[in-house]
């Protein structure tokens, strides 16, 4: 077990370099100086060298990898220039915001997404078959910033059910004490239901945006890989040797089929991580997506940079998780390769 | 069966692909008379006129500046079209160039392509096409380039996969024996065996990168207002949602979605006749 996460740690270093050389050419890829756009439009051609040369700027395209690398190491992803703070510790207060979203959203996606396509898969030309096959074409054609805004519309204009869709919290409720930095989890552990219950409300629709943008490739790649293995021969004799259906369709059937599926949440996440910044700033959610955006607007290259780096960052440990979580499922595949 | 009758079947047995032609004709007459058909100029402002909603006049209402949304939604189609042909037919085109020479000669190049694909595709695609239009500057231009990029990876592995196993295959070895170059063997044996494949993915990216584009200008890359663009205009209307003006926003995120929608179900329609195995 051990050596097979370790041997998948080394299988992701030639990726993670790669992102790290990425980030480092989209940041040399600036329009401009960044000399004198750090130094700011009064400043002195002797000022604009100074910050050059602290910047590292006169050095070799190859020098100034090794540095950048090196500020890396040590977690420095450099200075906002609009807020003055050091991009690192924003994205690190930030980041909760956006996994707690994230990941509520791939749980909803996939607690509708695998038993819908097990039933449509089931149950070939049902109704539910064809529910399911026009949810998943309508699903991966939803703009997510659009379904957002309509969900908006219908649960906070017209019901009045949802609370406004600003941030995580409404005014006048207080945050949990910061264990996890996760609402949800903070607020039961100090069995705080009150708040508990807001911060459900405000995570609720946007949470649902994405969970409904994510639902379509699962339910598609359930569907289909449940249609194989039900057709497939162990299938055939289990139903042959009498097992009830439902023993023949979730333990024989469903494990097998999981495995693509399980495959697929990496692509999923790769949307969902994209689709992450457009639900952010839909609903005015403080998250690293948000903070990107806002650094973008004023043109403040640092964070968008430390953004790019830490969402690859972020996917890959992702599809490192997925994969051992595999490997786990299907011992066949772990210690044959 | 000849393609035809296949091409009716398919038709007949999924009645959606046949509304996606008609509606695949329509965006296209949109994106090429649409500045003529409208009723007003798309961006001729009129206060007195601001955020009423549907009416005669204006059948999908007008904006907080006055201006005609359904003229606006039409002539953006063009452009919100032709970002998304640009983008693809420029991955179609780099991509496919570099994936047939990395499955026809193997070896370093090969290598080379798929660590640089594998590394595109290390990123979160959205993520990415982001930071590089924050890092190359805010144009169209750019928008263009960054969806490209992003998309590179699905034609060069589809690509590389379908020359590699036609690699040995009897036509291209008859056709080295009489003496083609390799380059000629590429380019006139085996790409155009690998078009059908190449054209699925043509059509299933379509959809995905008018998504891209949009999203980018939602967030404020890209197209600047008062340009009509789907994206920008769903942006507008995003402040006006909640205090119930809601076809501001709602027109162009339908119109956004019918037209990925379209692209989508076109895709699908196509695998379906060109592959009736990988139906799902």
């Amino acid at each position: 077990m051990w050596k097979l996460v370790i041997r998948r740690l080394l299988d992701a270093v030639p990726s993670v370099i790669g992102v790290v050389i990425v980030t480092f050419l989209l940041t040399r890829a600036l329009p401009g100086d960044p000399a004198a756009y750090f130094a700011g439009p009064a400043a002195s051609q002797q000022a604009v060298e100074e910050i050059r040369a602290k910047l590292g700027l006169n050095r070799s395209l190859p020098e100034q990898f090794v540095l950048y690398v090196r500020d890396l190491a040590r977690g420095d992803l450099g200075v906002s220039l609009s807020t003055g703070q050091p991009v690192a510790n924003e994205i690190v207060a930030r980041l909760p915001a956006s996994l707690e979203l994230t990941l509520l959203g791939v749980v909803l996606a996939a607690l509708i997404a695998i038993p819908l396509g097990v039933l449509a898969a089931s149950r070939p030309n049902s109704w539910i078959d064809h529910a399911c096959r026009a949810l998943t074409t309508a699903g991966v054609s939803l703009p997510t910033f659009f379904t957002g805004l309509l969900l908006v519309y219908v649960f906070y204009y017209l019901l009045g059910w949802a609370p406004s869709p600003l941030g995580r919290l409404d005014p006048f409720t207080t945050p949990p004490p910061g264990i996890t930095h996760f609402y949800l989890i903070d607020s039961l552990l100090a069995r705080d239901l009150r708040t508990f219950w807001a911060a459900l409300t405000q995570l609720a629709l946007p949470a649902i945006t994405l969970g409904l943008f994510a639902l379509a490739p699962l339910a598609r790649m359930t569907r289909a890989s449940m249609l194989g293995t039900l057709s497939s021969d162990f299938v055939r004799t289990a139903r042959a040797s009498g097992l009830s259906r439902f023993t023949v369709t979730y333990t024989y059937a469903f494990r097998n089929a999981l495995l693509p599926v399980v495959t697929t949440l990496g692509m999923v996440f790769s949307f969902l991580l994209g689709s992450n910044i457009l639900v952010e700033k839909v609903f005015a959610w403080p998250g690293i997506g948000s903070f990107a955006i806002e650094a973008l607007v004023a043109s403040d290259y640092a964070p968008v940079q430390g953004f790019v780096l830490t969402m690859a960052l972020l996917y890959l440990a992702l599809n490192l998780l997925i994969d051992i979580f595999y490997n786990l499922i299907d011992p066949r595949i772990g210690f044959a390769t | 069966m000849s393609t035809l009758a296949h091409a009716r079947y398919v038709m007949s047995e999924n009645p959606l692909t046949l509304a996606a032609f008609v509606l695949f004709f329509l965006l296209v007459a949109c994106a090429l008379f649409g500045p003529s058909l409208v009723p007003y100029d798309p961006l001729a402002t009129d206060v007195a006129a601001a955020l009423q909603p549907p009416s005669r006049a204006h059948w999908m209402g007008t904006d907080s500046l006055g201006r005609d949304i359904l003229s606006r939604i039409v002539v953006a189609t063009r452009l919100d079209i032709g970002i998304a042909v640009s983008a693809v037919a420029l991955s179609f085109a780099i991509g496919s160039a570099v994936g047939c020479m990395a499955g026809y000669y193997g070896g370093g190049a090969d290598r080379i392509m798929t660590r640089i694909v594998d590394t595109i595709m290390a990123f979160p695609l959205f993520v990415l096409a982001m930071g590089i239009v924050a890092a190359l500057g805010n144009t169209v231009a750019n928008i263009v380039l960054a969806t490209a990029i992003i998309n590179l990876p699905f034609y060069a592995r589809v690509a590389r996969a379908e020359v590699n196993v036609r690699r040995e295959a009897g036509y291209v070895e008859a056709a080295r024996l009489s003496g083609n170059s390799n380059v000629r063997i590429i380019m006139l044996h085996l790409f155009p065996n690998i078009m059908p494949p190449m054209m699925v993915q043509i059509s299933l990216n379509m959809g995905w990168a008018i998504l891209n584009a949009a999203g980018l200008s939602f967030i404020g890359l890209g197209v600047r207002p008062p340009a009509p663009e789907w994206g920008i205009m769903v942006a507008e209307g995003a402040s006006y949602i909640i205090s119930g003006e809601w076809w501001v926003a709602l027109f162009p995120g339908a119109a956004l979605m019918l037209a990925v929608f379209c692209f989508n179900l076109l895709g699908d329609g196509l695998r379906d006749l060109i592959d009736p195995r990988m139906r799902t």
